[in-house]
């Protein structure tokens, strides 16, 4: 935001001076991630991870596009082409481990960034909007790393095509029509890859359109901070470049190397096996699992096992899945406590941590196979995702007292803030 | 009124879960925990160990075994297993001289093109074809090998358990209590693999089946490690540089970030206030 103390851009040469006028390009950047845009000084370390969600967005575009000028999309030479990557392309190894690796980074960082989000109130007004387009971003990011695991044509990723496509046909009457208009067939084929090759390309301009739009509307109320509290004044902020600048580098640089270590020393800890053996529609694997950062809503899919009144369990899964996503876009509704972090929240905070243990232990049974005892217990752990969301969350905003919060993010700094006495 | 609403959803989606976790405790009350033969009686989670030179983050390969390994691929696993995403020309790295390639390759036989008059043709080798397809007329499937130590669990130590795994006899109580894991016409017991019985003979079932060239003796568990170690490179012919270059890259990262980390206190020691 800009604040009546936020300093202004100026061109220190002819030339930007002359571009200035013509096209305030520089300025904008400036104003954006730069010496304009003043940030609250109080921020922790769960404020570093937006930066380096962005960061890992650049990583993927830039390896996709160089491993989309080698790879096939064609169902008979997908498998192999993806193996002369490896094999024959120059460095064509590390484009494609640092893409795969990347994708598992990417949703690391932007789950510390949802969370971080959920622990803070971020969503609550007046940033809702940045919440939404970052739920919309989230989902374009699990249609895109779907699609992107299914371009080797190895056999999870056929059989993940087949399952995925094979949720919407849980729809009632234009269910199976509308899977054979996605698959361009009756199962996973040449129509399918090509698809999600054009539509893996695709999107990832999209989500970086989206990201534009978010750190956009980012800026008008400007970025929160761990008190919750508002910028009261010029002594609460500081600018972005270098303050911020230099703390998001050297978590960079502390991202890249617990990166690297993935992608040089451990490249095939997050997948799996059954992905380098290649496409095989007559032999359906043992266990069908997604990649990791999908476990928890894959396992909320496989916890409804019985049909319920006059719903189908498979249809009442995926309806469960999707509603556990889209209960975020409510979230700044449903959560109506005024008080935004759960510092000073200690019903709430508790509530959090509770949900913190039933995504790890959902995303535990999501690897799991899908039988008993796993099945009961996923059933009680998606009970209480949504209970958190739907039911807690209204009923503690409204009957919790919070703790008392502080003047000014100045004096949770420095013990007192000069404004206050005022 | 979204409040209403969403507490509404919420119960609703409860209540359906409750259904089904009533319904399915009664059912694992009936059943009890399910139990399969493989879970009960196979070996695939404790893998006997095999270290392997190319293991840990600095791991080489050992080419004197990868040579060993690659007699024993051809001198016993070529019958049956394929070794597709090889070519000839990337033996070079197990330590054959380019001649020596040449030589591996002309002993092959290659259906391709012939670039005259168009027809397929079998021809001999080059060292720029790939290991051609095997064709294989008996009971199973046997799998390429080229990607094997990646596409299953446990990797090298699993195809070195596989291989030295086959057991004569199945137990007793197996038999009893899995009668359908009786081992059938054809087929042969192995704890190792997925569901305890495998169509493929123990393929290193005696000693001596190769003869070395650097004149190790070939003993059923040095063949098996060899030749497992000679698929950890068929699938990972990268691994050397990728360890190499790792070891470098994350070096030069540590001392960047320790560089950003100092700026960034410089930059912020006014800024702290504790």
């Amino acid at each position: 935001m800009s604040f009546p103390w936020s300093k202004e851009y100026k061109p220190s040469h002819p030339l930007m001076t002359w571009l200035d006028e013509k096209l305030p390009l520089p300025r904008l950047v400036y104003n954006a991630v730069g010496g304009g845009y003043e940030v609250p000084r109080n921020l922790n370390y769960f404020w570093n991870f937006g930066f380096l969600a962005g960061f890992c967005l650049v990583i993927q575009i830039v390896t996709g596009v160089i491993l989309a000028m080698h790879y096939s999309g064609e169902t008979s030479v997908a498998f192999n082409s993806t193996e002369h990557i490896m094999r024959d392309v120059n460095w064509g190894w590390m484009l494609r481990y640092g893409h795969a690796n990347g994708a598992a980074a990417f949703f690391a960082v932007v789950y510390m960034h949802i969370f971080r989000g959920f622990y803070y109130g971020s969503y609550k007004a007046p940033r809702e909007m940045i919440w939404l387009l970052g739920v919309v971003i989230f989902l374009l990011m699990m249609a895109t790393a779907f699609m992107g695991y299914v371009l080797p044509w190895g056999q999870m990723s056929y059989w993940a095509a087949q399952v995925i496509t094979g949720l919407f046909s849980a729809i009632p009457l234009v269910g199976d029509p509308l899977k054979e208009w996605l698959l361009g067939g009756f199962a996973p084929g040449n129509a399918t890859l090509n698809r999600f090759f054009s539509l893996h390309f695709l999107l990832p301009f999209v989500i970086l359109g989206v990201v534009i739009l978010h750190i956009w509307s980012l800026h008008i109320p400007g970025s929160s901070n761990p008190t919750g509290v508002e910028v009261k004044s010029e002594s609460d902020t500081v600018p972005f470049h270098p303050y911020y600048t230099a703390k998001d580098g050297w978590t960079v640089g502390l991202f890249m190397i617990i990166y690297s270590l993935f992608v040089f020393f451990m490249p095939n800890a997050l997948g799996h096996p059954d992905n380098y053996i290649p496409a095989n529609p007559m032999q359906t694997p043992a266990h069908i699992v997604p990649e990791w950062y999908f476990w928890p809503f894959y396992a909320i899919l496989r916890s409804f096992t019985q049909n319920f009144l006059f719903f189908e369990a498979k249809l009442l899964g995926v309806m469960a899945m999707f509603a556990a996503i889209l209960v975020w876009f409510f979230l700044p509704w449903l959560d109506r406590s005024p008080v935004r972090s759960a510092t000073y929240r200690p019903l709430y905070r508790k509530f959090f941590w509770l949900l913190v243990a039933d995504v790890l232990v959902l995303g535990y049974l999501g690897g799991a196979p899908a039988e008993q005892p796993y099945v009961l217990i996923s059933q009680l752990a998606t009970m209480y995702y949504f209970l958190h969301f739907l039911v807690i969350v209204p009923i503690v905003s409204s009957i919790e007292r919070p703790d008392p919060l502080p003047f000014s993010i100045t004096e949770s700094v420095l013990g007192s803030d000069g404004a206050a006495k005022l | 009124m979204i409040r209403l609403i969403s507490i509404f959803v919420g119960l609703f989606f409860t209540v359906a879960l409750a259904w089904s976790l009533t319904l399915d405790s009664i059912q694992l009350g009936k059943d009890g925990l399910p139990k399969t033969a493989a879970k009960e009686f196979g070996k695939a989670h404790e893998l006997k160990t095999l270290k392997l030179a190319s293991d840990g983050p600095f791991g080489k390969y050992d080419k004197a075994q990868l040579k060993r390994g690659f007699e024993v691929y051809s001198g016993v696993c070529a019958s049956c297993h394929s070794l597709k995403q090889v070519a000839y020309r990337d033996l070079v790295h197990v330590g054959f001289t380019p001649a020596e390639v040449k030589d591996i390759a002309a002993k092959a036989t290659i259906n391709a093109k012939d670039p005259l008059s168009g027809e397929m043709k079998d021809r001999p080798g080059t060292p720029a074809d790939h290991f051609p397809p095997v064709v294989y007329a008996g009971n199973g499937t046997p799998p390429d090998l080229s990607l094997i130590t990646k596409a299953r669990h446990g990797g090298a130590a699993y195809v070195y358990s596989l291989l030295t795994g086959y057991e004569a006899t199945q137990p007793a109580k197996l038999i009893k209590e899995f009668p359908d894991s009786k081992t059938g016409e054809g087929m042969h017991y192995n704890p190792y693999f997925a569901n305890l019985n495998i169509a493929m003979p123990p393929p290193l079932a005696t000693d001596g089946l190769v003869t070395y060239s650097d004149g190790t003796k070939a003993t059923k568990d040095q063949m098996a490690q060899d030749v497992a170690a000679f698929l950890v490179w068929a699938a990972e012919p990268e691994l050397e540089q990728r360890h190499q270059t790792g070891t470098w890259w994350v070096v030069f990262m540590l001392f960047v970030t320790v560089l950003g980390y100092m700026s960034y206190r410089n930059i912020w020691a006014e800024k702290k206030g504790h």
